[in-house]
């Protein structure tokens, strides 16, 4: 009896160290959430708030009057998003399956040639001259593209899954007349949907998340991403004023001198950031599952 | 009879140039399809790998990288007599080795701790919110960072004030820097890391566990003789495989959560940002021989983690 005791205390201990544990990753998005529904009156008296002293929408109703530049960053991230994923999944499929197939003479070379970039690389300068020296794609939507357009671990996962398939299926298909391509797109790619979702997720979320781009290669606020315009948020309140600005006619201006910037910063994050969050959780299983998945072999 | 011999010759030899020819076409065939990949990695990863030898140039923009004056090792001269170059490769290499410790400390922790539970659905709910910071950006958490420490306005101070403390400048002082990143960087990715020990120790012999409780051996004496040993390879993998990466840094998390603040710098800067920083303030050349320099011994380490784990446990070496 005592002994079954003992064992339901240690668990309950275990579960109340996760319980505390697990706060410390929901309450810094309440604080967030919290903060974006402050007024800055509060905000300068007491600090920052769990719960708001007062609950006030001031700042939502400013970043929704002046959406354009919240906009563009939106376009401009979701088109990055679908067209680099889909791109990049295209290009990849199309380079793992020759690799896959045994009667390719020059497997091995080319392999190697993606295998290579992974374990060497020429850094930030060399790239960085190339790009906009160049290619000239600097300051341009293109730029978001080609960056990180393909991936060799992600090029070798996929190799390793077709190979896994049964290669009679591709033998019979040629026995039929059918082409390299059309095999790949009408037997290999719909065998091998989990691969591709699970590296699709992969470069989604890569894509939706990427400020460094815009970084180091952008100064067009119109084609900002959305995590960088947030990084610029963040970091410089004068940049929060001009962007509210924006869509101000001029004799309002006069008027706008107490924008709260405090709050306005944080409903930004929750606008330009939440609704992915809210969406990606979704997928876990997904995530989980790639990081199996990349522990075969190469 | 006679004349059936050389016919039956001349097929094989027809069926031998078909047979060169088939696969030729589908060698043409594969190449076509490798083009775009091809290409895309000639261009972007390649060329990139020839520019590495700006390093040894007085980079002019107008010239190009063709153009610019040959300096020989003058640029490695002037990075490696700065005081940047120890502080900069110190703080890689110490960051890489003290992340990689707490990193697998704290996940294998916590997959231990999941292991001891029964109740499915709590796990889940605790698994899902340590997995929530997995999909956050750097930029996101340097706003939850700039929350908690905030100088005026942050949850930090706010509580020392409160328990009767004095308030800390966080954001001036670099002294506070490498718990905050160690534990920003724990923070991030310790639901992620975890799961691969957890879903790990799922596989293990359930057996061993119950005769071991036969024996009289508690569960925390089942977690260090039984669980602990049957992850210790892979945790060898993990940590052999982070040790090609020693002299890269996590550019977001260096960059984004100490905001970039020059007083921080002792405890914050790292090869990639100082790389950064060198391409936009002017000092292309201290940077680009940083660059050469971390190219070439990540390259080397890479090499030289994937011998040892081919010595270990040739299924998981890279090549």
């Amino acid at each position: 009896m005592t002994k079954r005791k003992i064992k339901i205390d240690y668990r309950i201990g275990i579960h109340l160290f996760f319980i505390i544990f697990s706060l410390a990753f929901i309450i810094p998005f309440i604080y967030v959430l919290s903060i974006s529904f402050s007024n800055d009156m509060d905000i300068k008296q007491y600090g920052y708030q769990f719960i708001p002293k007062t609950f006030d929408l001031g700042a939502y109703t400013y970043v929704f009057q002046n959406p354009e530049q919240l906009l563009s960053s939106y376009k401009i991230t979701t088109f990055t998003s679908l067209v680099g994923t889909f791109c990049s999944v295209m290009i990849m499929a199309l380079m793992a399956y020759p690799l896959s197939r045994s009667n390719f003479t020059y497997r091995k070379q080319v392999s190697f040639f993606v295998f290579f970039t992974m374990i060497f690389g020429g850094g930030l300068i060399p790239s960085y001259i190339l790009i906009t020296k160049y290619l000239r794609l600097g300051n341009t939507v293109w730029i978001y593209l080609f960056a990180g357009l393909a991936n060799a671990w992600h090029i070798i996962i996929m190799r390793t899954f077709f190979q896994s398939l049964p290669s009679a299926l591709v033998e019979s298909a040629k026995m039929d007349g059918a082409g390299e391509l059309k095999i790949l797109f009408r037997i290999i790619m719909p065998l091998s949907k989990p691969v591709i979702a699970t590296i699709s997720l992969f470069i989604l979320l890569q894509r939706w998340n990427d400020w460094a781009t815009a970084l180091v290669y952008i100064n067009n606020k119109r084609l900002y991403t959305l995590q960088f315009l947030l990084q610029r948020i963040l970091r410089e309140a004068e940049f929060i004023n001009t962007m509210m600005n924006e869509g101000m006619d001029n004799h309002l201006v006069g008027g706008m001198i107490n924008i709260p910037t405090e709050s306005i910063r944080f409903a930004m994050c929750v606008v330009a950031a939440g609704p992915m969050l809210i969406i990606f959780p979704f997928f876990q299983k997904y995530f989980v599952k790639g990081l199996t998945i990349g522990s075969v072999k190469g | 009879m006679t004349s059936a011999k050389p016919k039956l010759g001349k097929d094989r030899a027809k069926l031998k140039t078909n047979r060169r020819f088939a696969s030729f076409k589908s060698n043409a065939e594969f190449f076509l399809l490798c083009l775009p990949g091809l290409l895309y990695f000639f261009v972007f990863h390649y060329l990139p790998m020839g520019g590495i030898l700006i390093a040894f140039k007085e980079y002019n923009y107008k010239l190009g990288i063709f153009g610019s004056k040959w300096i020989g090792l003058k640029n490695f001269e002037f990075f490696f007599l700065s005081q940047d170059a120890w502080r900069i490769t110190r703080n890689t290499v110490g960051y890489s080795f003290l992340f990689m410790l707490t990193g697998m400390f704290s996940a294998v922790l916590v997959a231990l701790l999941l292991n001891e539970l029964k109740n499915k659905s709590l796990i889940k709910y605790y698994q899902t919110t340590m997995i929530l910071p997995h999909f956050l950006s750097w930029v996101i958490v340097a706003f939850i960072t700039f929350i908690m420490l905030n100088p005026a306005y942050g949850v930090l101070n706010k509580a020392l004030i409160s328990l009767g403390f004095e308030e800390r400048q966080w954001y001036s002082e670099f002294k506070y820097w490498p718990p905050i990143l160690t534990i920003s960087n724990v923070w991030k990715h310790v639901g992620m890391s975890s799961v691969i020990y957890y879903s790990s120790l799922m596989g293990a012999d359930k057996e061993m566990y119950e005769a071991a409780t036969i024996d009289g051996a508690g569960r925390f004496k089942q977690a260090i003789y039984i669980s602990i040993p049957f992850l210790v390879p892979i945790m060898t993998i993990m940590l052999i495989l982070n040790l090609g990466n020693v002299f890269r840094g996590d550019f977001g998390l260096f960059y984004q959560v100490p905001r970039d603040i020059g007083a921080l710098y002792p405890a914050t800067d790292i090869i990639d940002t100082y790389v950064y920083r060198g391409l936009f303030s002017g000092s292309i050349g201290m940077a680009s021989a940083v660059g050469f320099f971390q190219s070439f011994i990540g390259l080397f380490m890479v090499a030289v983690s994937n011998q040892i784990i081919r010595k270990i446990n040739p299924e998981n070496s890279l090549y």
